[in-house]
């Protein structure tokens, strides 16, 4: 690299970082205008709603336009011109989705320690990213992950099988995040989620269809600057009104130890016997590890939660649940240290195989760059997944001493508030005293339908009359007007109990309550809550733009031009990948539109998929010379086969497991498969031929001639 | 000792990678270690408190997490020295 180019890079570098300067400054100007506009002159909070949102739809749509290009190296790796601080930023926001910003504290909230499995998973896997795939790929230089699998394993089938396995990832992927964004649109601005669904996706559109990586590169940037702002101004004042101290990640274990106390004062956390095997005693609560301590019923409701929302998919123990001392893993839901393991393994090697993640590290000038670009990267990651920890403690503290304990008479006000948007209900009975006879809430019209409650309107006033509060007949189970199995002395007490905080169906909160309720608990004005809307907004459209681009490019590049029509010109190829984008977008929203639960669940089956396939076949390609076209396909295969089998016999009859691990981990019996598999077939078939050699003794070396990497295609190495 | 610039390409190129292989295994190391070991003894952590927070806890939602961004970055830096000693830095080309 010549000393011209290099200082032309860092004259690049700090003009963006002076325009996304200003722009953080400009940002920070209008949120605080909007402020005051609230405090002294009573903006409506429906007008501040738009105004977030057409301003940072405005703002993307904006560097969308100024991107537009007609070069196919800036449509498909920006140029690979992206400085590696900023690439980090790019990478950050493109990794965060919407259940990150939103959800993750709340599973936190519920599941405690073992929901750490999440935090520890989703950055752990950088570490893998950094030392054995962003360097070398970098070094490849070509346009895709396929690419890749193609040139290094000598052939388009083995391309033509990634590609397919890119889209489908992808796919599931990016729908979730549709589904997100109608989510928050219908929250915040209260329109319509298949209209949310529209203008999310147009948004996203206008940004990627002219600019391709380029342009979603630098949207992504700025999208990251407002979804780490909106998460932290909550938080820190959350922070400082409960501890005095505004620093959330370090004072979060003044929250803890509170935690515990109360857990023991109000009893949450004594040892009891386990219902399932007799002897074996088993404690819950926020810290201990791999609770088995939930009664089968919240267990069910809180792993369903935990579904729908973070786009896992544990197992929930079966219904009524028949204690046997053989089979204890038929009984209650719980954790173990291997399926804690084995989750978070899984996580770690599909966040490193990831092709939406990948291709970023081809958009950096240098292999330098790409090294220093993946720390950036999970420093910006961590940034946020330090913080989610403390926003559930601080919520799981201000719950038990803020709301247990109370009358249901004296609740604080957001309770109420989100209560209305059906994250939250509190289920004693005595907030249904004098409620007109079927206007009851949602959890208590459950509570009929499923038999354990009767209402009985005696004195024919309309209203439920519950008598004497806290006051159970002995002889016929009642209180008042209702009755039934439901029915007991601390269900009519008046006061709240840990048990009885829980949603309109089930108990356990809403996971998004955690995050969403911060600026409420804390008495922050709106315009803090739709700063924190935008920021969950940003979270999912970023997210959503880097799979669009993958998924259009595993087509017009990797199908289209690489296998069936090599000679297709530069127009041809560009016309293809824009066109695939609107396709893409459209198939996004036709699948979200649905609501599909099963499109959660793929989502986290995609982390163990990539782990036994994409993961170790790149691995091999780069650490290991001998591995050849045979063995990758054979590994590839057997991986994928393994896993599936696992999870889809795991998920059907959860009796079938290993050392308690569940489907969500079963990349871990793929993973050993796939490299068994891909080991042995190399060694009995021909070792790759020379030129396949050297290119991976090429890829090893920082610096060899760009003629020899372009022989394998890479046509697009900046010249130095 | 012989600078490693002036040795044969191929022998550098060998010796390069040794190196940072090595690298990267004492990496992973570390990498295992903060993350996985302290889940499989996470009870005997949490019996020691610092700062209000239980150990045990504290590795999974800040501890790795803070060694995981070090070491990335030390790679880089590690790595950019070991191609200059080398001669595999942009400045050699």
């Amino acid at each position: 690299m010549s000393v011209s180019s290099s200082s032309a890079q860092s004259v690049f570098r700090n003009k963006m970082a002076r325009y996304y300067g200003y722009f953080t400054i400009g940002f920070l100007l209008i949120a605080t205008i909007m402020l005051l506009l609230e405090i002294f002159a009573g903006l409506p909070t429906q007008i501040i709603g738009w105004v977030f949102l057409l301003l940072t739809m405005g703002l993307y749509a904006t560097i969308g336009i100024l991107s537009r290009t007609k070069a196919i190296d800036e449509y498909y790796v920006a140029g690979r011109n992206v400085p590696a601080v900023f690439n980090g930023m790019a990478t950050g926001a493109d990794w965060m989705s919407a259940a990150s910003f939103i959800s993750m504290a709340g599973t936190l909230f519920l599941i405690g320690y073992d929901g750490l499995a999440y935090i520890m998973g989703w950055t752990g896997g950088y570490v893998l990213l950094a030392l054995l795939f962003a360097p070398y790929l970098r070094k490849f230089g070509q346009y895709t992950i396929p690419d890749f699998v193609g040139a290094r394993f000598g052939g388009n089938t083995a391309r033509v099988v990634a590609a397919i396995c890119a889209i489908v990832v992808s796919l599931t992927y990016v729908t979730a995040q549709v589904v997100g964004v109608g989510l928050i649109m219908q929250r915040f601005v209260g329109v319509d989620f298949r209209l949310g669904v529209v203008l999310g996706l147009s948004g996203v559109l206008v940004c990627s269809f002219l600019g391709g990586m380029k342009a979603v590169t630098w949207t992504q940037v700025a999208q990251y600057i407002i979804l780490i702002v909106a998460y932290m101004i909550p938080v820190t004042f959350l922070s400082l009104q409960l501890t005095g101290f505004p620093i959330p990640q370090l004072a979060y274990g003044q929250a803890l130890q509170n935690i515990v106390r109360l857990e023991q004062e109000q009893g949450l956390s004594k040892s009891s016997e386990s219902p399932v095997v007799p002897g074996k005693f088993i404690t819950s609560g926020y810290i201990p590890p791999f609770n088995e301590g939930m009664n089968n019923a919240s267990a069910r409701d809180a792993v369903g939660q935990i579904n729908k929302q973070f786009g896992a998919s544990l197992t929930p123990p079966p219904a009524q649940a028949i204690p046997d001392a053989k089979r204890p893993e038929l009984g209650d839901w719980r954790g173990t240290p291997w399926n804690f393991l084995a989750l978070m393994a899984c996580l770690m090697l599909g966040t490193a195989g990831l092709p939406h993640i990948l291709i970023r590290f081809y958009t950096v000038p240098s292999v330098k760059e790409s090294r220093m670009s993946v720390g950036w990267s999970l420093f910006f990651i961590f940034l946020l997944y330090f913080t989610a920890p403390a926003y559930a403690a601080f919520s799981r503290w201000n719950i038990l001493e803020n709301v247990v304990g109370l009358s249901v008479k004296e609740l604080p006000a957001w309770t109420e508030q989100w209560g209305r948007n059906g994250l939250i209900a509190i289920r004693d009975f005595e907030t249904i005293n004098g409620v007109a006879v079927g206007k009851e809430p949602a959890w208590v019209k459950n509570l009929v339908t499923a038999g354990s409650v009767t209402i009985n309107d005696a004195n024919g006033n309309g209203v439920i009359d519950l008598g004497t509060f806290a006051k159970v007949d002995e002889k016929t189970g009642s209180a008042g007007e209702i009755s039934g199995t439901a029915v007991t002395e601390g269900s009519v007490d008046g006061i709240v109990q840990f048990a009885e905080i829980g949603r309109p169906i089930g108990p356990g909160i809403d996971a998004d309550l955690v995050v969403l309720s911060a600026p409420d608990i804390a008495g922050l004005p709106f315009t803090i809550g739709a700063l924190l809307a935008a920021g969950g907004l940003a979270a999912a459209l970023s997210t959503a733009d880097g799979l669009l681009v993958v998924i259009a490019s595993a087509i017009a590049h990797d199908i289209y031009f690489r296998t069936i029509n090599p000679k297709a010109s530069l127009q041809t190829r560009m016309m293809l990948g824009k066109s695939m984008i609107v396709v893409a977008a459209a198939m996004a929203a036709l699948l979200a539109l649905p609501r599909l639960a099963l499109i959660a669940q793929m989502v986290a089956w995609a982390f163990s998929m990539a782990a036994a396939t994409f993961f170790p076949i790149v691995l091999f390609g780069i650490f290991w010379r001998r591995a050849n076209g045979p063995g990758a396909i054979a590994g590839m295969i057997g991986g994928l086969v393994v896993t599936v089998f696992y999870m889809a016999m795991n998920y059907w009859n959860p009796a079938f497991n290993v050392l308690g691990i569940t489907h969500l981990g079963s990349g871990i019996f793929g993973l050993p498969v796939a490299v068994i598999l891909c080991v042995v077939v190399s060694l009995a078939t021909k070792a790759p031929p020379k030129e396949i050699m050297e290119l991976v003794d090429n890829l090893r070396n920082p610096i060899t001639d760009d003629e020899t990497m372009a022989k394998y295609g890479s046509t697009s190495l900046p010249t130095h | 000792m012989s600078d490693p610039k002036k040795l044969p390409a191929e022998e550098r190129a060998r010796l390069y990678w040794q190196e940072n292989q090595r690298l990267i295994i004492i990496l992973l190391a570390i990498w295992f270690v903060v993350s996985y070991v302290p889940v499989l003894f996470v009870n005997q952590l949490n019996n020691i408190v610092i700062a209000g927070f239980p150990l045990g806890y504290y590795m999974g939602s800040q501890g790795s997490l803070v060694v995981f961004v070090i070491q990335i970055f030390y790679y880089a830096y590690a790595m950019n020295k070991l191609d200059q000693k080398y001669g595999l830095s942009d400045r050699d080309r």
